[in-house]
């Protein structure tokens, strides 16, 4: 069951966008074809005359340090073509870059793409070997002999900050809002933000609930593993085509790894299969460009394990977050702490600074506190995860807003909607907020059929959640070339994960007032347009979308500039309405027009943007749970979301990243979690035992769609592909403790957990368990 | 992965000696569902795979009154798609309907699955509950052993080197007889059991009274486990949830976890009580005949 709900559509009729021709609509993908019958080019798919094919070989180790690596019984191998380890990486030092996903050290990108002088967490790479085929660079790459010599690993939050705590970065220090420590730490940073009165607020409070809660490792989970082949021709030119979420991004980085400029290397995105994320860092692409110019200018290709996937890209934090907030005798809050602890992994850089963001942005709050620590453990370097460090802290914060309003007896609906953010109100950071949507999607769901109907049967639970991304407006360039036969070739770089290609042709078939079908839109290369960001901050429809529109715009412009030439008329006097041209009783369909414009000279546009006036995205969620007492089992009954979706450019694909987002969400909250032993070894590093939700697992993800336009976007486009997986955890665990009584206080809620939570309650002495429907 | 010898004898004693050719390193195929996957894991070093599937006596099924001989290699989908054999012996196809999915299933087998030897095999509870016999052939000829004594180990059984498993002997199920296996997985599909249970029942004509039982679990000790307690408890009592409660006692008494990755001491300790009960329940309906397989099929998330 979908539905829309428009809010403020009369902004949109003032601006005179009302009335759309494409958008709205719900056209056909233009990758299905390719896509449903295997023809669509994925990195692993690549091939090429003379194709080499690479390993890379990978801490056994937590935390060693590397004494010595002996390479040469691997050389001495029959088939190998070239071996490479840290020792031909530039070298590297302490260098602060910005790679459009936050800034970056220098040294910690290197060190990540081939560990130096220490492995940092099991699975880091170590060595790299090309061969004539993949078998032969497997063997190989066992027969390089490391020298390791293990270090204790630091696992966790706690590890890193006890005080006897081994060292992972010998240079690293603490930045404490600007200031720079003097001690070897594990610490990265720390920040605070704060307004008001935290104190009083907190003394004016009729009641405060104040917890601790642990959330741990997940991964983004993309289908397609990470896979580059490099070509190092004997020119210099280099080339790499891989599966990534931005082609500049992977282009800037590997530049910087590798010392060369941008000018030598041309990067060749292809089809991708999810990143959610994690295919904004490169891993295996600068290890191919150094194999291939080792093994004489031949093509290399590395195709990443799934284990490999798992064990050594991108995950995202686990936490310790402490929220504690206050509300006064009409349930309105008076003050309101958070204090997060995230888990970089192995190199600082953890989406804390995010989380903050998120953590209470759903709510008006004049006294708050929110302090973040970034903490370095021997775990993978974490990476983006589909609003980075949102859920872990919504999962927090909701808990707390859910015993809050019960014991306030207020319905939780009720208890957002009098507390929830609205214009003008600001964000734990300040930042303050334009109109926004997090009002409507409360009431969107308060007034839901699925809020409103009733909850029957022992051991079920309802719960709701709300949660903020902020969103991200980034820089795009794209070129539009009108064909003579009335079509338009759209070239952009972004790469299309979540349907962009739809969703920006449409913008500018509906900028052109032409047909969806009349726009070709395809992903180029890093040589063919200007820097573009990555497909990521749920910016893709809304900034590449505005640089179409604005190619639409100059089309048009320059089409009624030639045809009033052509009619001798002042370009002011021709008019464009519904697909025809017209001036002084000439008149010209688009297609005809299209020939005509240019028969002495031909006609392409080009636009690049950076809008800064992003606007972000709210969403609440509601969810039914049923939980079997005897295995702590749960099943997800019923799921409904809302999201502020701004305007729907392609309602299906809207409706998809809500459902993947709120799917993504059910598994972080049941059942994903990286497992350790004591020395720190990956324990899980599958499909079979990282579990995340099958199809099995999940009902139908019903939608709503709220839509309060953006006002700084021509047709009121607002990110959408984040905000959806920031409320679920929440969401879920309000649901679990409406089941069971259990406030569940970590995740993920995995039968094991909830089972030992359930008998932790009953040795309590506590009450029975409470059934669903009491 | 490494080049490997592949042999695809047509007859037991070719088998026989292709396996002695291959010194030790040599291993039969039926599935390979778990072989290919350790060979390329690197798990497992071998020079020669011996394919069993040619061979008429481990791809044959032969069900009459004296009961059922299913060669080791049979598929699981075969095994899904004998009507003969889901009448007489429907709590089987529990565990030939939860190993993979059905294209994993057009594969895997039952012998396959007993000599992979792992201690959370889906169909070794259900094997034992059944009273199964497994007949084994080798260089010094046949011999046959009760399914509860074949797993020695995680991933060891009592095959000897250059033996293997030929069939799987079950015996006719007796009147007023019905049987289950259940396993506990925290998603509903892809995964490994976290506990596993089988149980059957022998009721009386009336179906108010256990003549005889036999319980097994999986997941819980290095193999996996016959409670034969469990059983000779339930032995002579009336149906009742009192009789089952004491049951799952005697299981989760029996049970002697490690925790892992996939469960934890206590989680599988009381797991074990847990499905043994249920198990036995599922046995009962079935002994009176109460539910069909494919209502059970769906209680296990299979329809």
């Amino acid at each position: 069951m979908a539905s829309t709900k428009q809010n403020g559509t009369a902004n949109l009729a003032a601006n005179g966008q009302n009335g759309y021709r494409v958008i709205g609509t719900r056209p056909v993908r233009p990758d299905g074809v390719d896509k449903v019958t295997g023809r669509a080019v994925y990195a692993a798919d690549v091939q090429m005359t003379g194709l080499l094919h690479g390993h890379v070989l990978r801490s056994p180790h937590a935390h060693a340090r590397i004494r010595s690596i002996d390479t040469s019984k691997a050389e001495a191998l029959p088939g190998v073509r070239a071996v490479v380890t840290a020792a031909d990486l530039p070298v590297a030092e302490d260098k602060i870059e910005d790679l459009g996903e936050g800034a970056i050290n220098l040294k910690y990108l290197s060190d990540n793409i081939l560990a130096h002088e220490k492995a940092l967490y099991h699975g880091h790479a170590v060595a790299g070997v090309a061969a004539i085929n993949p078998h032969i660079a497997e063997e190989a790459a066992a027969l390089i002999e490391v020298d390791y010599e293990p270090l204790p690993p630091v696992m966790t939050v706690d590890d890193a900050l006890a005080d006897d705590a081994p060292i992972l970065l010998e240079t690293l220090r603490t930045d404490s809002m600007g200031e720079i420590g003097s001690e070897q730490t594990n610490l990265a940073s720390f920040f605070r933000h704060q307004r008001g009165d935290l104190e009083a607020g907190f003394t004016d409070a009729d009641l405060v609930v104040d917890r601790t809660f642990r959330t741990e490792t997940v991964h983004q989970g993309y289908i397609e593993p990470h896979a580059a082949t490099a070509l190092y021709s004997a020119d210099g030119q280099i080339t790499i085509w891989t599966s990534t979420q931005g082609s500049f991004a992977v282009r800037d980085q590997v530049c910087e790894i590798l010392q060369i400029p941008v000018s030598r290397l041309k990067v060749v995105p292809t089809e991708i299969g999810g990143g959610f994320g994690g295919k904004i860092n490169v891993y295996v692409e600068p290890v191919a460009v150094l194999l291939s110019q080792k093994a004489g200018h031949e093509p290399v290709k590395i195709v990443m394990s799934r284990a490999d996937v798992l064990a050594a890209t991108g995950p995202t934090s686990g936490s310790n977050i402490r929220v504690k907030i206050g509300v006064d005798s009409n349930g309105k809050i008076s003050a309101a702490l958070a204090e997060l602890y995230y888990e970089a992994g192995a190199y600082p850089g953890s989406p804390v600074g995010a989380a903050a963001n998120v953590s209470l942005a759903p709510y008006a709050i004049d006294n708050l506190q929110v302090d973040g620590y970034d903490i370095i453990v021997n775990r993978p370097r974490s990476a983006a995860y589909r609003a980075p460090g949102g859920t872990n802290v919504a999962f927090a914060v909701e808990s707390v807003v859910d015993e809050l309003a019960e014991k306030l007896g207020m319905d939780p609906a009720e208890f957002r909607i009098l507390n929830g953010a609205r214009e003008n109100d600001r964000r734990p950071d300040g930042v303050q907020y334009a109109r926004i949507g997090q009002i409507e999607t409360v009431e969107a769901i308060k007034e839901s059929e699925h809020y409103q109907s009733p909850l029957e049967g022992n051991y079920r639970g309802r719960g709701i959640a709300s949660g903020y991304w902020n969103n991200w407006g980034g820089q795009s360039s794209a070129t539009a070339v009108l064909n003579p036969d009335g079509t338009v070739n759209l070239n952009e770089a972004s790469t299309d994960i979540g349907g962009t290609r739809a969703s920006i042709a449409m913008q500018l078939a509906e900028a052109m007032d032409i047909d969806y079908e009349q726009v070709k839109a395809r992903v180029v290369d890093t040589d063919t347009v200007s820097y573009n960001d990555v497909t990521g901050g749920s910016r893709t429809t809304f900034a590449t979308g505005l640089a179409a529109y604005n190619l639409g715009q100059q089309l048009k412009k320059e089409m009624k500039r030639r045809l009033a030439e052509h009619w001798d008329v002042e370009p002011s006097g021709v008019s464009y309405e519904d697909g025809v041209f017209s001036a002084g009783g000439e008149s010209l369909p688009f297609v005809e027009a299209a020939d005509l414009v240019q028969e002495e000279e031909p006609l392409m546009a080009s636009s690049t943007v950076h809008p800064q006036d992003f606007g972000p995205g709210f969403s609440t969620q509601c969810v039914d749970v049923e939980v079997d007492p005897e295995t702590g089992k749960i099943t997800i009954l019923r799921y409904t979301i809302a999201q502020d979706v701004g305007k729907a450019i392609h309602p299906s694909y809207v409706e998809g990243q809500m459902q993947g987002g709120v799917a993504q969400g059910i598994g972080w909250a049941i059942n994903e979690e990286y497992i350790y032993d004591d020395e720190g070894h990956l324990l899980n590093a599958s499909l079979l035992d990282y579990r995340m939700p099958t199809a099995l697992d999940l009902p139908m993800i019903e939608t709503i769609m709220v839509e309060v336009p953006h006002p700084a976007h021509p047709y009121g486009v607002r990110g959408v592909g984040e905000v959806n997986i920031v409320p679920p955890a929440g969401a879920v665990a309000n649901a679990v403790y409406q089941a069971t009584g259990v406030r569940m206080d970590k995740l993920p809620i995995s039968p094991a957990n909830l089972l030992e939570a359930m008998w932790a309650k009953q040795a309590e002495g506590a009450a029975e368990l409470v059934p669903g429907d009491d | 992965m490494q080049a490997i010898d592949f042999v695809a004898p047509t007859s037991v004693d070719e088998a026989i000696s292709a396996l002695a050719a291959g010194s030790g390193m040599a291993r039969p195929l039926s599935g390979g569902t778990d072989l290919i996957a350790q060979l390329q894991e690197g798990r497992l070093a071998l020079d020669t795979v011996v394919d069993l599937k040619r061979i008429p006596e481990l791809m044959a099924i032969s069900i009459n009154s004296d009961g059922l001989t299913l060669g080791a290699s049979v598929s699981c989908h075969s095994i899904n798609n004998n009507q003969a054999i889901r009448d007489a012996y429907p709590a089987l196809i529990d565990s030939t309907h939860l190993i993979g999915g059905t294209q994993i299933q057009g594969r895997a087998s039952l012998g396959g699955n007993l000599c992979n030897s792992s201690p959370a095999a889906d169909s070794i509870p259900n094997l034992i509950a059944h009273s199964v016999t497994c007949h084994i052939a080798g260089p010094n000829g046949r011999r046959t052993v009760p399914v509860e004594e074949f797993c020695t180990a995680p991933g060891r059984n009592v095959l000897e080197n250059g033996e293997f498993l030929v069939a799987l002997e079950f015996p006719a199920p007796p009147a007023n007889f019905g049987a289950a296996y259940l396993r506990f997985i925290p998603r509903n599909e892809m995964d490994i059991a976290v506990v596993g249970a089988g149980a059957s029942v022998v009721l009386s004509d009336d179906g108010g009274t256990i003549q005889s039982a036999r319980v097994s679990i999986g997941a819980v000790a290095p193999t996996p486990l016959f409670v034969q307690e469990a059983g000779d408890a339930l032995a002579g009592q009336p149906v009742s949830e009192e009789t089952l409660a004491k049951a799952a006692d005697l299981a989760r008494d029996a049970a002697r976890p490690i925790s892992d990755m996939r469960g934890t001491i206590p989680q599988r300790k009381h797991l074990s009580g847990v499905l043994t009960q249920r198990a036995l329940r599922i046995a009962i309906d079935r002994a009176r005949g109460t539910k069909t397989v494919d209502e059970l099929g769906r209680l296990n998330g299979h329809g």
